[in-house]
Order: structure tokens, then sequence, then C-alpha cells
């Protein structure tokens, strides 16, 4: 239940990868996310305009 | 005149009637039949089942837009199709069950011209002894209906961890055959995230259980997706997640009975295991809806037109080869039925040719691979391509004029991780294509210019928009024919 509790040596919780503080900073952050949504519509419609 | 029906009014059904509808001119009939009296944004059901959204924010009732339309909208079930006409009725047709109160029961026979099967899913919670909410001991956020009802059960759960009791919670398939692992991907994040935000985390265990040979399958095979100066498989990114939020998972498994209290599964090294909960939401497996199909002497020839699975056939390879053999092209097209020309099948009711992950069995035989996913917008697609088609065979085309292969569009899937205006996150995932393609790109299958994932607040934004785009969209406002589908 705990992070600890999970994060056992050759547990499956030891291996993947765990965002640092500042990549979940980043995840929340207003400024950053606003430039992130913006980029991922762009994404997005590409996307769309390849798969019509 | 030509007469157009449609079997279903979901994301497939509906976007279908609402294109015909502008497309053709007004002589033209078209008829929806759907034994459900709203619509639903499926999507969001997951956000209902966890007390963020009440049922009628993602539901409207069909009746009420049709009335602004010409169409005509039957709430009843399909039973059987007749696309020969049958000894009585020259034309071919449908039949209908009435599922309004006043008329339950009451069979009717429809004639058409065209037919378009947008049925969906049957939930086939029977597949798995003790699964499900009505007969079982597991809720589901498959409708909203459902996913209210799980959400009651959640908050109890909850109020028990505020007084300090320890529960598990386990969310995923309920069956080694099941797809749409990606909305109890999205659930359990979004519970972890209520929890969290109720602050009783630390009271619960979380498990996922899934079919999936590895996480981030979601009946896609995977997905690799460039980041960080590596190309990297979605499994990384998802156990990532799982741990961060600490949260057990178990792969391989299919879920074989439920009781009260424990779940009973195997695993792919053929072993059995138990594991015992307190709350637990578990996606079925889907299946045809069982509609029949006779030929103009009254004769059963359901199994000429559906596949066994009862998913309609239509126009992909259905050859049975091994996986090594399969390629992108066995993938259906303009997802007309081979039989008849008038005949089409959208969304989720369409057979596929095959999975998209590696088939996998376990030691004891027992399939545990995920089936492949039909999401909405795919569905959308094959509806538009559908409809433009029957408006050009309606005009004297041969055959139909437009595809929506999943092998040559990709899909957005935007997965919530938790629901809140500044504190939210949804994982947003772009593919392209839905069904790798090795022939064009044979490294991976996909291009990984247009297949990337992330996390942020700025998914939970999209999801957010999306749903009000949508529902608006679906509401028929004023111009939603200029919103992207």
């Amino acid at each position: 239940m705990t992070k600890q509790m999970n994060k056992e040596p050759y547990q499956q919780a030891y291996y993947p990868p765990t965002p640092t503080g500042i990549t979940k900073y980043m995840r929340s952050n207003i400024l950053w996310q606003l430039v992130r949504f913006a980029v991922i519509n762009f994404k997005m419609l590409k996307l769309m305009r390849k798969s019509h | 005149m030509s007469k157009i029906v449609i079997l279903g009014a979901g994301i497939a059904g509906h976007t279908a009637a609402r294109h015909l509808h502008t497309l053709l001119p007004a002589e033209h009939q078209i008829v929806v039949v759907s034994p459900n009296p709203e619509w639903n944004w499926v999507p969001s059901n997951v956000w209902v089942g966890v007390g963020q959204m009440a049922e009628k924010e993602v539901t409207f009732d069909l009746a009420e837009i049709y009335k602004k339309t010409r169409i005509d909208f039957k709430q009843a079930k399909g039973i059987a199709i007749h696309p020969e006409g049958s000894s009585t009725q020259a034309k071919p047709h449908v039949t209908i069950e009435s599922t309004l109160s006043s008329t339950a029961g009451q069979m009717e026979s429809i004639e058409y011209d065209y037919l378009i099967n947008a049925t969906g899913p049957k939930l086939n919670f029977g597949a798995t002894e003790g699964l499900g909410p009505d007969h079982g001991h597991t809720v589901s956020v498959c409708t909203a209906a459902h996913a209210s009802e799980a959400n009651h059960k959640l908050q109890i759960i909850i109020e028990a961890l505020k007084r300090g009791e320890k529960k598990t919670i386990v969310i995923g398939t309920g069956h080694g055959t099941c797809t749409c692992q990606g909305a109890a991907f999205e659930y359990i994040y979004n519970v972890d995230h209520v929890l969290r935000e109720a602050g009783v985390r630390q009271h619960a265990r979380i498990v996922w259980i899934s079919n999936e040979y590895e996480l981030g399958d979601f009946g896609m095979g995977g997905v690799h997706i460039e980041r960080g100066g590596y190309i990297t498989n979605g499994k990384t990114f998802a156990e990532s997640l799982m741990v961060e939020r600490g949260i057990e998972w178990i792969i391989r498994a299919h879920t074989k009975k439920i009781e009260a209290g424990k779940i009973h599964y195997e695993t792919l090294d053929g072993t059995f295991h138990e594991l015992d909960f307190d709350f637990s939401m578990l996606i079925p497996p889907f299946s045809g809806v069982g509609l029949k199909a006779y030929n103009k002497a009254n004769e059963d020839m359901t199994a000429q037109i559906f596949a066994q699975s009862g998913f309609m056939k239509v126009d992909a390879d259905y050859t049975a080869r091994p996986y090594a053999e399969w390629s992108a092209g066995d993938w259906p097209k303009t997802y007309q039925n081979p039989s008849y020309r008038n005949l089409f099948a959208i969304g989720i009711a369409f057979a596929p040719p095959h999975l998209i992950s590696k088939p996998m069995q376990s030691d004891n035989g027992t399939p545990i691979n995920p089936a492949p996913p039909r999401t909405g917008m795919p569905s959308a697609a094959m509806a538009i391509a559908v409809a433009k088609s029957i408006c050009d065979m309606i005009n004297g085309a041969e055959a139909p004029t437009h595809t929506a292969s999943m092998a040559k569009m990709g899909a957005a899937c935007v997965a919530s991780t938790g629901a809140h205006l500044l504190r939210g996150s949804a994982a947003t995932m772009t593919v392209y294509p839905i069904v790798p393609d090795y022939e064009t790109y044979p490294e991976y299958g996909r291009d990984l210019e247009l297949t990337f994932g992330e996390i942020g607040l700025a998914g939970h934004w999209l999801k957010t928009l999306l749903h009000h785009t949508f529902i608006y969209q679906a509401r028929l406002k004023p111009g939603w024919r200029f919103l992207p589908d």
C-alpha cells in the first residue's frame, strides 16, 4: 500500500521509472500545460487530417 | 426514394444518422432503432463511476433530439434481419421488438433499402460466473446507470476507509478475452485520485488485473513512443504510472469466477490464483447483441452473416492464418457485408478479422489475450464513411465509395487519471495507425511522428473539452456540422 512496501528489490515496483519532482511539477504547471494543450491539439488535428 | 434503417444509436449509429440526415435530400427516409431511450457519452462514464459527474451529464434523450430532424426514432431492439425478404414480405426488412414501456414486447417489421448494423456490444457478464452488477459481485462503468451504481458502492468504501478500515480494490478485466482495458485503466486512476482527494488513499490496497501480456497493451499489441531520446514501449510508461500511484498489477490473467469478496483467476503459465477484494470493477467481454438472419425461405442463415462472436461479417479477410501471416490488409475498409451490398456494420458491431495483439493461451489451453479495441474516433470515422457510401450508392454508385480502415486511420485516446480543473491529469495518447502496418512502417508498425503519449493537466482539460464538444455535437446544436468527429 505504501511506496516503501512496494519498492522491495526484485519486486515489480523496483524497476519502472518514476517521475522526478520537476516532472510531476511540470504536469500541473499552468503555463507549461497551456503550451502542452496547444501542442496536443495540433498533433491531434494532424492525426485527424491524415486519417480522413 | 430510399429508406435507410440504422440499428443502434450509440457513437457509431447516431453519427451515421446525423450525417445521413445532412447529406440526403428530404425525400429519403432515415429510421433509427435503439433499445435505449438515451444517448450516452461513454468515455465520461468513468467520471460518473467516481462521483465526479452525474448520470444526466453524460446522457440525453434521443427522441427529443430526433424530433428536430426528419429521422424516425423507434425505441426497440433489433431481433432479426431478413436481407432477402421473407416468404411473406418481398422487400428486405428487420424485425424489431419494442422496449418502450407502453408497447413493450410488440414486434414490428421495418423494410429497408439500406441497413446499418451499429448495435454495439452485448456486455457479456454471463461469460464469467459472478461477474457484473446485476447477478454478480463486481461493478461496471460500461453504462451510465452501471457507473452511477459503481459510485454509490465506491462511496461506501470511502466512508469505511475514513473510519480507518483497510480495503482492497481490484479493477481491470473480467475475462481472458476482454477488450476496453483503457476504460479500466482510467477508472483505476480516478479511484486512486478520489481516494487521495478524500485523504484515505493510505488505507486502500489497489490492484490492477488484466488479460494483457504486458501493461499498456490495450488490445493494440502495445505501442512505441519516442520520448526522452529513446523509443520506448508503452509498457514502461504504464508501469511507471502504476508504481507512481502505488498500484500493484496482475497481468496475463483470465478471470475465471468471482465469489463475494474473492476473484479466481488463471494465468498464462497455467496456474490458478485467488485475490480477495472489497470493491471491484471488472470490464466484461463483448459479444454481438444476438441478431439473427433469415433467408427468403425463412431459413436461419445467421452463421453466414455473423461470425461466431455475434459480430457481423464485413469486407475483412477472415481466412484463418497464423499470427505471423496477419496483415494490415486483412482489416475491412468499407464495412459492407460481403453477401448483401446494402448491408453494413460499423463501430463495435463489425467482426474483426482477428486480434491485433498476439494470440496467447495458457498451458491449459485457455485464451488469455485482449480483443481489438473499437473506440469512439474510429467508430465515428466508419459511420461517416458508410453514410457517404450509401449516399453515393443511392445516386447510382455500384459499390461503396468511402473507406475507413483501422489500418489507415489513427485514434486519439485521452485517459483521465484524475478529474480536477487544477489538480487533475490525463494520459493523452495518439496512435497511427490503430492496426499496426509493418509493410509501411517496418520497424514498429506505426508512424512515430503521429504516435505519442504524455501525462498532464492539459490532458484533463482536453478530455473535459471533448466531453462538452461531443455532447454538443450529438445534440445537433447550432454549428454541430463544423465540429470534428
